[in-house]
């Protein structure tokens, strides 16, 4: 099984053993290496970038579905639906931005009302709570900033918000207090299964190299290429590109509750999301691209997710974006891929995670912990998992005088950073210290660099706190990994 | 701005808005001079921050003693007079070789009358 | 949580704040003087090229030697110096005493008291994602301030080969510095017919280095995976860009010098409103903004060219200021509009009674330009000003003997045709 090594066979003695090794770790990998966590079993996480959350997932568009668009037939309804009421006791244990706003699906004209009950009757039918339909004045009123030009609509009341991001490196975080081991730029290669010892070999393109008694492919855009490479199911997975804009947290034209547009055939349209940390999102597009590493916005699309967004909240102004960015979604088939292979042992699929994959999460991570036990791995609970991490103390979240605390205990808590966003010295200090040592990973967990000056002021501090912490040296530094340096010379 | 040669060779420059502006022109022409400013390689570790303790106020030097995030490694110098256009890289080259030891005062000669073309370079900010 | 009391808070410790605390001090009053970094000067610093102080000292200085300047007479004066501390609110409206609540390593949260405020917060610079350049986002890409930061005190070199994206003068002046520490600057692109920085720097900067400048045109795609691999440039023809006729420049490096955008987060949780055309505060003839005691100059009132106008206007600002806590105000202010061409003039309102400076802006480009000055509809007085740009600005003296008799009614306008 699995293709033919050119790298010499590991003797076992040299490698880490472990019963499971997830391939990927996005949302998806890093709520099943958490919910495995729980047992009594080595659980190792490889990820080919340089950061946890580098692939699609820090692309996403922060929500918490509404349990309504699609149908409970799918296995992606029910797991949305299970994954969605996980959220709260996961944001009380991991303590990520994670509110229930409310979602809203906005009819602009009567046609579109037929949709809307469609969607409502969907919802009921799968178990939402607190679903209803609206009248223009209802609506309205429910969200005053939507065009006085609808006609009604839908209101999910416990839909939510979410930083994608933030919520996978609190996954991670947790999964790695219980034991997990993560390790990054790890691209696997080769993978050869050993009938005798029935354990994968897994091979690194560095030369790392690790045995496993099970696998979860977990490899988002890639997960057609690890499939083969562990000789499994055959599929090929295409890339679908949404683009965003980012509008300041100051703009008028900031919703209180996430808008829809009334869905197409293909997607679920172009949103208004007001983000949890305050700013406001607008898009994603969906256009197929060739390239599963193109990230690239165009002007095109910018235009209409402007113009898009305008029909629903006439008061969204170019003046207010900040910047734009793009995210490429791994496309399968309608439904989620999460299945047992049927041709590699031991191993379990979880591929084609599309929306509502965040939202279904934390429930893929449990439909996959059933699965691998069903294929045989035993799963004894520890006595000491611990569900908490520590709290990682921002002083934008914290009062004057607990802020003073914070200085009091470390100075450079006083040190502002990123003054456009709150950030300072101490808590970019432990970015780096649990792992983020590019300055993307920087920027996702602390939020510096995302406000109205993009970096503009406090790059070159995070620059030299990175080399300060690390011990990088100066060409070493990347944006997010790999050939992204950021520093080409020193004079 | 315009530049027009006499019959005899002078240079008549008319439409300047300053009067340094005509000399500028003519030698502009003639030979041509750039003022040339860089930076030299700080040799030391202390904090940047404008000495406080004059005014009671103390100055954080950075985190736990070491260099403050917002200390300078580079000395800011300019030549005292502007250097031909065509020696240029070559006086860059000079100053690029050069570490200066802090404490530096503003003014202060880095470089002293370079290849004897009687240009100084000199430091034009203090630090430590 | 540390309390301290000041008759006025200078925000901002660069040129202006510095001028501004000066006068303060003169004035007999208690001034603190706060910035963010542990180093007076503001932006100064790291300009580290020559142009300043032409009218200020009467020499041409470097940034460096312009803020040194100042910062000995601060040091020498009685103004409580603040570093590396950051303002994080400010609640200036309804209160008896102004509040300020900063943070600093040093002394943890500072909670200050005082009656004026003088902002003196200077900009932050447009970037990409303000002017929306579609691509990828690969490392590489850098505002021109952030480059002259990391090569001028850093003594880091950001890339190899460079595109200059804006010819006002931060980007023609961050062409030749990186010429000058060994990079291949590509191009500059100019998205106007004319470049808008001084002639000087176009031959200093780009002439002298060969460095093509492309007017007329705009940067439409940025490539690159992990690092920037180069810019799609298309022309402009009537101002649309004509997707036929782009072009691509291989590079690892964009540096955006696309504008400066007054920093006025703080002022607007003051109570503080902009002015839409400067994105500053609107003043009156005391530089005053609409929260009574709460002054603004420098470049976060209006981006300014000199850092000369800069000291003078701030230095006015704090005279105004020590007026001001002396219950001193102007008994009629008469209304100053822009008129024809002119983008804005502040300040909004002026004094009969005494001389006022005047800055001003131009929307257009013309050579043989007469600035009008008219009072109520009737022409006061009529410049020359030779050629006029957007790009610099210019400056006005308006007095008691143009304003004699004028009421609060009045309406002075300004013109340039």
């Amino acid at each position: 099984m699995g293709k033919k090594s050119s790298l010499p066979e590991t003797a076992g003695g040299n490698n880490d053993v472990y019963d499971v090794v997830i391939v990927g770790c996005g949302v998806s990998g890093a709520n099943i290496a958490r919910r495995l966590s729980v047992y009594k079993i080595r659980v190792a996480v490889v990820e080919k970038e340089t950061d946890v959350s580098f692939g699609t997932s820090k692309a996403n568009s922060g929500i918490v579905h509404g349990g309504f668009h699609h149908n409970r037939k799918y296995l992606k309804a029910r797991l949305e639906i299970q994954g969605a009421m996980m959220f709260d006791r996961l944001r009380r244990e991991l303590d990520f931005p994670f509110r229930r706003c409310g979602i809203i699906v906005a009819a602009m004209h009567e046609d579109e009302m037929k949709a809307v009950e469609h969607l409502y009757m969907q919802g009921t039918d799968n178990g939402v709570i607190g679903i209803e339909m609206c009248s223009r004045e209802r609506i309205l009123d429910l969200e005053p900033k939507l065009s006085q030009d609808v006609v009604g609509g839908l209101y999910a009341p416990a839909g939510g918000i979410v930083e994608p991001y933030r919520f996978v490196f609190a996954l991670v975080e947790s999964a790695k207090k219980n034991g997990v081991s993560v390790l990054t730029d790890y691209k696997l290669e080769v993978a050869n299964w050993d009938a005798g010892t029935t354990t994968w070999t897994l091979h690194a393109a560095d030369g790392r190299s690790l045995c496993t008694r099970f696998v979860v492919n977990s490899a988002g855009l890639y997960a057609d290429e690890v499939s083969r490479t562990f000789g499994a199911e055959d599929f090929s997975i295409s890339a679908r590109k949404g683009e965003y804009y980012l509008l300041d947290r100051l703009t008028k034209a900031r919703p209180s509750r996430v808008v829809f547009p009334v869905p197409t055939a293909v997607s679920k349209g172009m949103l208004v999301i007001p983000t949890v940390e305050g700013t406001v999102l607008v898009g994603p597009t969906a256009d197929a691209t060739e390239d599963k590493t193109d990230l690239a916005t165009t002007s095109m699309r910018l235009e209409q997710i402007l113009d898009s967004g305008r029909k629903m909240i006439p008061s969204l102004s170019r003046n207010d974006v900040i910047t734009s960015f793009a995210g490429l979604r791994p496309v399968l088939d309608e439904d989620f891929y999460i299945e047992a292979s049927k041709k590699a042992p031991a191993l379990i699929q979880v591929a084609g995670i599309q929306s509502p994959g965040l939202t279904a999460s934390p429930a893929i991570g449990e439909y996959v912990k059933d699965l691998l036990k069903g294929i045989g791995l035993e799963l004894t609970e520890k006595s000491d998992w611990d569900p908490f991490i520590d709290r990682h103390p921002r002083v934008r979240e914290s009062t004057p005088y607990e802020r003073d605390e914070l200085i009091a205990k470390d100075p450079a808590y006083g040190n502002l950073v990123c003054r456009c966003e709150n950030v300072s010295e101490a808590e970019i200090v432990e970015a780096v210290r649990l792992g983020h040592r590019t300055l993307d990973g920087v920027k996702y967990f602390t939020r510096a660099q995302m406000g109205r000056c993009q970096g503009g002021f406090c790059t070159y501090k995070i620059i030299k706190i990175i080399m300060r912490e690390t011990g990088l040296t100066y060409d070493q530094v990347t944006k997010h990994g790999h050939a992204s340096r950021v520093l080409e010379g020193e004079l | 701005m315009s530049i027009k040669e006499n019959v005899d060779g002078t240079l008549a420059v008319s439409g300047n808005r300053c009067p340094r502006g005509s000399a500028y022109a003519v030698e502009e022409l003639r030979s041509p001079k750039r003022m040339v400013t860089a930076t030299c390689r700080l040799a030391s570790v202390a904090a940047c921050a404008e000495d406080g303790t004059k005014t009671g106020q103390t100055v954080h030097p950075g985190q736990k003693g070491q260099p403050g995030l917002c200390d300078p490694r580079r000395v800011p110098v300019r030549s005292s007079v502007p250097c031909p256009k065509e020696r240029v890289h070559e006086l860059l080259v000079a100053i690029y070789a050069r570490t200066v030891q802090g404490p530096v005062k503003c003014g202060d000669v880095v470089i002293e009358n370079w290849m004897g073309t009687g240009i100084d370079v000199v430091a034009s900010r203090s630090l430590e | 949580m540390k309390e301290l009391r000041y008759d006025a808070v200078v925000i901002g410790a660069g040129a202006a704040g510095m001028a501004a605390a000066l006068e303060i001090v003169a004035g007999g009053f208690t001034c603190a003087l706060l910035d963010r970094e542990d180093q007076l000067g503001g932006i100064l610093p790291q300009c580290i090229h020559n142009g300043f102080g032409l009218h200020e000292f009467g020499k041409e200085l470097t940034g460096p030697e312009f803020a040194e300047l100042f910062a000995e007479k601060i040091l020498a004066s009685k103004v409580a110096i603040h570093l590396g501390t950051t303002v994080f609110s400010i609640n200036a409206q309804g209160v008896a005493d102004k509040e300020i609540l900063c943070s600093s390593a040093a002394n943890g949260v500072i909670r200050i008291l005082c009656r004026a405020v003088v902002l003196a917060m200077g900009c932050r610079e447009r970037n990409r994602g303000n002017i929306r350049i579609p691509g990828s986002r690969p490392a590489g890409v850098y505002t021109a301030g952030l480059a002259q930061r990391l090569v001028n005190i850093e003594g880091y070199v950001p890339g190899r080969n460079v595109v200059v994206i804006g010819s006002g003068d931060i980007g023609l002046i961050m062409a030749r510095r990186m010429s000058w520490v060994g990079c291949s600057v590509k191009a500059v692109i100019e998205i106007m017919p004319y470049p808008s920085g001084l002639t000087r720097n176009i031959v200093q900067c780009l002439n002298d280095f060969d460095i093509p400048l492309h007017l007329s045109c705009q940067t439409t795609n940025i490539y690159g995976k992990d690092r920037v691999e180069g810019v799609e440039v298309t022309p402009l023809e009537n101002g649309a860009p004509v997707p036929d006729k782009a072009f691509r420049i291989p590079c690892d490096t964009v540096l955006l010098s696309v504008g400066l955008v007054p920093e006025n987060e703080l002022s607007k949780e003051a109570g503080v409103e902009l002015n839409a055309m400067t994105n500053g505060p609107l003043v009156d003839s005391t530089l005053m903004t609409n929260v009574d005691g709460v002054f603004a100059c420098g470049n976060v009132l209006h981006v300014h060219d000199l850092v000369d106008w800069v000291a003078e206007e701030a230095r006015q600002a704090g005279r105004h200021a020590v007026a001001w806590l002396k219950g001193e105000r102007p008994k009629v202010q008469c209304r100053l509009k822009a008129g024809s061409n002119v983008r804005y003039a502040n300040p909004g309102r002026l004094d009969p009674m005494r001389k006022n400076k005047v800055y001003l802006r131009s929307l257009i480009v013309k050579n043989d330009a007469v600035l009008e000055l008219k009072l109520n509809n009737r022409v006061l007085r009529s410049e020359k000003k030779g050629h006029i740009q957007p790009s610099e600005m210019i400056t006005l003296s308006v007095g008691p003997s143009d304003l004699e008799g004028a009421g609060s009614d009045a309406v002075l306008e300004v013109s340039l045709v």
